[in-house]
């Protein structure tokens, strides 16, 4: 928002909130590493860490909805400020769903760490699909400070390369589980982590839909690709 | 810039306005404006004092003639009639397009004669039928159950909010085509404002209604399209809906956000 309001405390108060909005983008992006590394590492002290901070996402989510409810009574919000308010509320709703993501990862890693699975689980191969929704998250919340549009777009696409991966593990997992039916049981477990990751990357999807609908006030959650090309360009 | 609305369903146009300019001497105060404001619908004009909305306004009814210095150029057809070129008694004219102003303007006389005056001007109706009318156009203007007790009394003793509905209820009762409203509400209290406001809409049944505020909320609570005026241009034109969501202009977004310097 490069122009100024009449009203520099209007300002202000957008500023803080887009502010704390990114505050909270890096503490999910922070969780859902860290959530990855747990698992990686088979690690229960990060895994709890995790969990434990949960409640400060939660926390984070009540606090910007106070202050976007006090906006919108105080101010009238119109047009772009308008669009922009309501998609920082959608926006805080998607990241903390993220934050519910992470710690499920956490806990998931704590279960299958205490039924003492074996460790040649294909958890590793998560890895790339984890990378791919944290990365995609990342450029999201980056589009979204900048309101890039044309990067937006670019996330949009990626997202299916996450569905795609996902849907290789699932392949991966039956195969295992067709081979050793004691394997049945932690496979399960990866699998909800699987969904888990993937639900990452559709979240970062929404985030970057949001910012074609505050720059160009279209409503591109069930169009097509090439109908969402045409919005943005 | 011919600013022709392009909604899905186009609307039958109550007043079109083709190239119009205007003057106070030689002061260019409208500059080449085009639109057309639809029938039955309330149509907004907004924008900073001095961008010529109440002068589009006076426009309407020819009020403007009052002064001899301001002059009018181009095409506002009413009907099917352009009423700048019209041989039309201006008094007819302003029987079929009322005014309501931003403060009220009760004449001097009981509630009762306040609205029989305009009437008796273009009608001969028995008593009964006058009574009739007064009760019609008061019921029109959510006023009836207020004053049905007190219809002697002066029009002056009424609160501000009455008044201005006392005005209002003078323009109905002549039964006309177009009610323009130049900041009905700017003198109001909150609860008298929503009054005025839901007036607003139920008159758009039966009348198309133009009204010029100050107050962007009001244009956005009550018209169905807004017009974004400023120096004397018509920036923007369309459904309030668009307008308030997402105009198309720059300088709309910028007003209506309260980013205007």
């Amino acid at each position: 928002m490069p122009e100024k309001h009449l009203s520099s405390q209007f300002d202000s108060e957008l500023g803080t909130v887009s502010t704390r909005v990114m505050e909270l983008g890096g503490l999910v992006e922070s969780q859902i590493r860290q959530a990855i590394y747990a698992l990686s590492q088979f690690s229960v002290e990060v895994a709890q860490q995790v969990v434990t901070a949960e409640a400060k996402v939660n926390a984070m989510e009540v606090e910007i909805d106070r202050e976007l409810s006090s906006i919108i009574a105080r101010r009238q919000p119109t047009a772009r400020d308008l669009r922009l308010l309501i998609a920082i509320s959608k926006a805080t709703a998607n990241l903390e769903r993220v934050g519910d993501e992470a710690e499920k990862i956490a806990r998931m890693v704590l279960s299958i760490i205490s039924s003492g699975a074996p460790r040649s689980l294909p958890s590793l191969e998560l890895r790339v699909a984890s990378d791919l929704a944290s990365g995609l998250l990342r450029k999201a919340l980056d589009a979204f400070a900048r309101l890039d549009t044309s990067a937006a777009l670019t996330i949009l696409k990626e997202d299916d390369l996450i569905d795609k991966e996902f849907d290789g593990f699932v392949r991966k997992l039956i195969t295992y589980m067709m081979e050793d039916p004691r394997m049945i049981s932690p496979s399960l477990d990866l699998l909800f982590l699987a969904k888990a990751i993937e639900r990452i990357g559709d979240h970062a999807k929404n985030i970057a839909e949001l910012i074609i609908y505050i720059v160009k006030g279209a409503d591109v959650r069930h169009a097509a690709m090439d109908e969402i090309e045409s919005v943005v360009k | 810039m011919n600013m022709t609305l392009t909604t899905e369903t186009a609307q039958r146009s109550k007043i079109a306005v083709k190239n119009l300019d205007f003057f106070y001497g030689k002061f260019h105060a409208l500059k080449n404006i085009n639109l057309d404001i639809p029938e039955k619908k309330v149509t907004a004009f907004i924008g900073p004092s001095g961008c010529g909305k109440s002068t589009l306004l006076r426009v309407f009814n020819r009020m403007f003639e009052l002064y001899p210095e301001q002059r009018a150029q181009g095409e506002v057809v009413l009907d099917g009639e352009n009423l700048l070129t019209s041989k039309q008694d201006v008094a007819l004219l302003r029987a079929k397009v009322g005014m309501v102003f931003q403060k009220p303007t009760p004449f001097p006389m009981s509630i009762y004669d306040n609205i029989a005056f305009g009437v008796k001007l273009f009608e001969k109706l028995s008593a009964t039928d006058m009574e009739e009318r007064v009760e019609w156009a008061l019921r029109k203007s959510a006023l009836w159950n207020e004053v049905k007790d007190k219809l002697k009394q002066s029009g002056s003793s009424l609160s501000g909010g009455q008044q201005q509905r006392l005005c209002i209820a003078r323009g109905v009762a002549i039964k006309p085509e177009v009610i323009l409203l130049d900041e009905p509400c700017s003198a109001l209290d909150p609860i008298s404002t929503a009054k005025v406001e839901e007036l607003i809409i139920e008159l758009k049944q039966d009348y198309t209604v133009v009204i010029v505020t100050h107050n962007m909320q009001q244009a956005a609570r009550c018209s169905d399209y807004t017009a974004y005026m400023y120096l004397g241009d018509l920036v923007e034109f369309g459904a309030t809906e668009q307008i308030f969501f997402k105009p198309n202009r720059q300088e709309t977004e910028d007003y209506i956000t309260g980013r205007f310097g």
